[in-house]
């Protein structure tokens, strides 16, 4: 049974009359100890989707899904009081901007405290000696003195570290983190991506990595979905999803990375933006922007179809035996 | 890099240095942001400068831009010392060199149409007429890719990656020779990005504009730049042409740089290069070299003597070690 598997989740912001579906009939599956990329671009549903599942969503956002099943836990039939037992132990998350993320007025040592007290009941020694051990497993030097720091008074990367600890206090089985080295310089994000890692695979966790950058889940995820517009277009393991992507807009983003480019003195770019509330099409969310689009694409919407990797697309691309175009 | 008499832009041993309360009766620390930097770009070539935050990139661009003055050393705009100049010569070279901004959320007036921020720099630096003004706001738009109905607008009417082209059309609007573009695509998708450094091409080509491109995004510095100069805490530790550094990184933290930047291929990825520990503090900068505490080649002498940037094979580089790194 897998960790997590939301089917045909959707989320939307607006009025009833005229709904806007930020994420719009997503279906996703993560098994214990499995490191999952989601790729998109701003807009593409990547982060509503967790909090979604964090239960982060407040009215007038309205949450619906056929199976929003995590540990054997259906989340859409938990109180909100049982949920939050779940949601910030087994279930934690790892935001992009630590340091608006942690409280400006507690120390480090305080906040990474709060959830061992909540959910495991820790007190005194105990407690001390649980948040130092964090703070030493997220590598942070001094861990000691540490302790006593408020946010303001360590660095970007420090602070990532701390969210990190905040994250897996209690053990988590799924940890989720947006975006997590966007904010981040290179050096200091290879450390921060080498600490995720290590961490994923010492615990088993589930990690879900969230990214615009392709190239940060590239080296680090078996599996990779990639979101546009609220919807996964395509979702494939690693190797084959960079050496053989089927759907056009995948290809389009790797094409528009620079270091496919060599040489060329301009780069390949996808025109347009992603479809906002009031130009969403009636076809392929893709279909305006599309170089291969046909008649059938602009009319009728694809489906997430196929068996290893699925592709949500009329006119796959690098397909064997099917017609090319383009 | 060889000087020729066409520079549009020398720096000779450019410095700034701040000075900064420390608090109540304990006096002042100097921070050196800029210690000594030297370089030179030409018309219709990019001069990328590479670092983490706080190795001085942004400093630099101040100083080209001639917002602050700088501590000592030269700065040559079109052979003119902009370092120790007067307000009007200052004003009158404040025109050719112009910028563009990380955060186009940011940088654009929100009380402002598009059309007015436009005109502003018009109005400001030349003589021309409402109409005239209104024919190159036009003829501008229009090469940055955006509609002429879109200058009636107000910024937050627009995506960031519309916005970064409103923003490159406001530095472009003087014909300047020179942009300075501090992480103009970093806060933009991959696609958009594309786009916009895609814009940066196709004006460098019809204008002949010298860039200064300052990022830390490795892959994109590898496709815009013709020259690379990486900084570390104030001061270059590697400067050449970008074929030659991407081909065989010679200083240490240049390799750190490259190393740790993730790559999709296969083939593109290096070999991982641990660098312990963050940038320090530009306030107690560590002695001699400033990068010896995070280098896996430190030995006693990078703890006591600064390096100085010198000639090895067909660059500079500032290392005591590097013929010993790299045989």
């Amino acid at each position: 049974m897998s960790l997590l598997k939301i089917k045909n989740l959707r989320v939307e912001f607006g009025s009833l009359a005229h709904p806007f579906p930020a994420v719009d009939g997503l279906d996703f599956e993560i098994e214990r100890g499995e490191l999952v990329g989601i790729v998109g671009e701003s807009g593409s549903g990547k982060s509503v989707t967790m909090m979604a599942l964090m239960g982060l969503i407040d009215a007038p956002g309205r949450v619906t899904a056929d199976e929003l099943v995590f540990d054997g836990h259906d989340l859409l039939k938990l109180s909100p009081s049982q949920r939050r037992k779940i949601v910030g132990k087994d279930i934690s998350m790892i935001f992009q901007d630590a340091l608006s993320s942690l409280n400006p007025a507690y120390t480090v040592g305080f906040q990474i405290k709060e959830s061992l007290k909540v959910h495991m009941g820790l007190r005194g020694a105990a407690l001390e000696q649980r948040a130092l051990e964090l703070l030493e497993l997220v590598e942070i030097p001094d861990a000691k003195n540490r302790l006593n720091a408020y946010p303001h008074q360590l660095s970007g990367g420090m602070n990532q570290r701390v969210m990190i600890a905040v994250a897996i206090a209690c053990n988590p089985k799924l940890l989720i983190a947006d975006e997590p080295t966007t904010a981040l310089d290179v050096t200091i994000q290879a450390q921060i991506m080498d600490l995720l890692a290590k961490l994923q695979k010492e615990h088993n966790m589930g990690l879900i990595m969230i990214t615009h950058d392709l190239a940060v889940v590239a080296e680090m995820a078996r599996r990779i979905c990639v979101m546009y517009a609220g919807q996964v277009v395509e979702e494939a393991p690693v190797a084959k999803l960079f050496a053989q992507p089927h759907h056009p807009y995948t290809q389009a983003l790797l094409d528009a990375i620079p270091e496919h480019n060599k040489g060329a003195r301009r780069l390949s770019a996808l025109p347009g933006i992603v479809p906002g509330h009031y130009d969403r099409p009636t076809g392929c969310l893709l279909s305006p922007r599309c170089r291969f689009a046909q008649d059938r694409c602009r009319s009728e919407r694809p489906q997430l179809l196929g068996e290893a990797g699925r592709v949500r697309c009329f006119y796959p691309l690098n397909i064997e035996g099917s017609a090319q175009h383009g | 890099m060889a000087e020729q008499n066409n520079e549009l832009l020398v720096a000779r041993d450019l410095t700034r240095y701040y000075e900064v309360s420390r608090g109540f009766l304990k006096g002042h620390a100097t921070v050196k942001a800029l210690n000594g930097v030297s370089f030179s770009l030409q018309p219709k070539r990019t001069l990328a400068v590479v670092g983490e935050s706080g190795c001085g990139k942004s400093t630099l661009a101040r100083q080209l831009t001639m917002i602050e003055p700088a501590t000592s050393g030269q700065l040559l705009v079109e052979g003119v010392d902009v370092a120790h100049a007067d307000k009007a010569t200052l004003k009158a070279m404040r025109s050719k060199v112009q910028m563009v901004f990380q955060n186009p959320y940011a940088s654009l007036n929100p009380r402002k149409t598009i059309l007015a921020t436009l005109d502003e720099p018009l109005m400001i630096n030349t003589g021309l007429s409402k109409s005239e003004r209104l024919e190159k706001i036009k003829a501008i738009v229009a090469k940055v890719g955006l509609r002429p109905e879109h200058i009636h607008r107000y910024p937050h009417m627009f995506s960031g990656g519309q916005r970064q082209r409103i923003a490159i059309a406001r530095a472009m609007i003087l014909n300047p020779k020179i942009v300075v573009a501090d992480e103009p695509v970093s806060a933009l998708d991959v696609s958009i990005q594309a786009q916009i450094l895609n814009l940066f091409m196709d004006l460098q080509d019809e204008f002949n504009t010298g860039y200064v491109f300052i990022s830390h995004n490795l892959s994109v510095v590898e496709h815009v730049a013709d020259d690379l100069m990486v900084m570390y805490l104030g001061s270059t530790v590697e400067y050449g042409s970008k074929a030659s550094i991407y081909a065989k990184p010679l200083h240490p933290y240049t390799q750190a740089l490259m190393s740790a930047t993730p790559a999709i291929r296969e083939e593109d990825r290096r070999i991982k290069i641990k660098i312990q520990g963050e940038l320090p503090s530009p306030l107690n900068p560590p002695s001699g070299c400033s990068f010896h505490k995070r280098c896996p080649h430190a030995s006693e002498r990078c703890k006591q003597e600064v390096p100085q940037l010198r000639q090895v094979d067909d660059r500079l580089v500032a290392c005591h070690h590097v013929e010993t790194i790299n045989a």
